[in-house]
């Protein structure tokens, strides 16, 4: 799907700026998107090197297995999968934890790990694993509590109230969030059945 | 309080550290370089999404496509200039911020189109580029229903942002 998806883009791209006269702007948006891709790069290398190497002490510390034992009945559930006390299951946790306090640089480090981690529980394998795919689901659906960027926008603009967004947001976070993990379970389940019809 | 929440996390994180003995700079430094790793096996994915998604962009062609769907927005009653958003909302994080920047430029932060914009904006993120970066990390190349499933959750965040701000502020 993601094959023809980016093959699609870009080729439907260049066909419409043939017939429209815009090839001088796709020449530029190639180059400029390419220099901007290698400095998206090195911000998230800055912060992988940093939160990395401060969970990783953590992790050595025991405080990652601390906050999986916390959060173990609901965590359990939803990723049913992983051993309890496997650190895959710390760095879940922190990056789900990140991602509600709105630490979104912390939150990517962490997630990323953790993708890792569930690689090498699936034993190395370059298919999507069943926790890889819900870990996917939980962060592309957002858990933000408080979206900063968008009250700051909202202030720039004079809003009344740039803060009466926050509830409404909460609450669609909530309903997407969860449509997410249903979605996802439904997937999982209709795989099952297709895996063992074959 | 945000400004205490990360120098709190380091913190508990070193004085816990600490009493267990564990030789934090050594370990530190193990483990960041496994972030310069990651941080260079995803800029492959990361290079060829971004410049796919900007040939779309640029060309015009996604202005173009997303004028075909216009007719979608009066059969459910809802105000046409949100509908773009809503579409690229999931596909480019830069290209959905300017979007949101611009309605609450237009018709102001505080009316039903710039609330509305602000929830979309802030309650869903960029799938494309969520999947793109966490599956570019590890190298996974067969996706499996990922891409679907964040679409189509997606697709229920924006419908809830829309039927939330209509009930709420109009």
């Amino acid at each position: 799907m993601v094959n023809v998806i980016w093959v699609v883009l870009a080729v439907s791209g260049i066909v419409y700026a043939a017939f429209n006269g815009t090839m001088e702007q796709v020449n530029e948006a190639i180059f400029e998107t390419i220099d901007e891709s290698i400095l998206i790069t090195m911000s998230l290398l800055g912060v992988l090197v940093f939160w990395l190497g401060l969970m990783k002490i953590a992790e050595e510390a025991g405080l990652l297995k601390g906050l999986a034992k916390l959060f173990k009945p609901v965590v359990r559930r939803l990723f049913p999968e992983i051993p309890a006390d496997d650190p895959a299951m710390g760095y879940i946790l922190s990056n789900m934890t990140a991602n509600i306090f709105g630490l979104g640089n912390a939150a990517t480090p962490m997630g990323l790990k953790a993708m890792k981690e569930l690689k090498r529980l699936s034993g190395g394998s370059t298919e999507a694993s069943r926790s890889m795919i819900t870990l996917l689901a939980i962060n592309t659906s957002s858990l933000t509590i408080v979206p900063t960027t968008v009250i700051a926008i909202r202030m720039k603009y004079e809003s009344v109230e740039p803060t009466t967004i926050i509830g409404p947001t909460i609450l669609a976070t909530l309903i997407s969030t969860m449509a997410a993990i249903l979605i996802d379970r439904y997937f999982y389940y209709r795989r099952r059945r297709l895996g063992s019809i074959l | 309080m945000s400004i205490w929440l990360i120098p709190a996390i380091i913190l508990i994180i070193l004085v816990t550290a600490t009493a267990k003995r564990v030789p934090a700079y050594e370990v530190f430094v193990e483990g960041s370089k496994e972030g310069f790793q990651i941080a260079i096996s995803l800029l492959p994915y990361l290079l060829g999404m971004m410049v796919s998604i900007a040939i779309f962009q640029a060309s015009g062609a996604m202005d173009a496509f997303l004028h075909l769907f216009k007719p979608l927005t009066a059969v459910f009653n809802i105000p046409e200039q949100i509908l773009p958003l809503a579409m690229v909302r999931p596909i480019s994080g830069t290209a959905a911020l300017s979007m949101t920047t611009e309605l609450i430029r237009t018709f102001g932060p505080d009316s039903l189109i710039g609330q509305m914009a602000s929830v979309m904006q802030g309650s869903t993120d960029t799938t494309l580029y969520i999947i793109t970066v966490y599956f570019g990390a590890v190298g996974i190349k067969k996706m499996g229903d990922a891409l679907k499933v964040g679409l189509l959750a997606d697709l229920v965040g924006i419908i809830a942002s829309i039927i939330i701000v209509l009930i709420l502020f109009s």
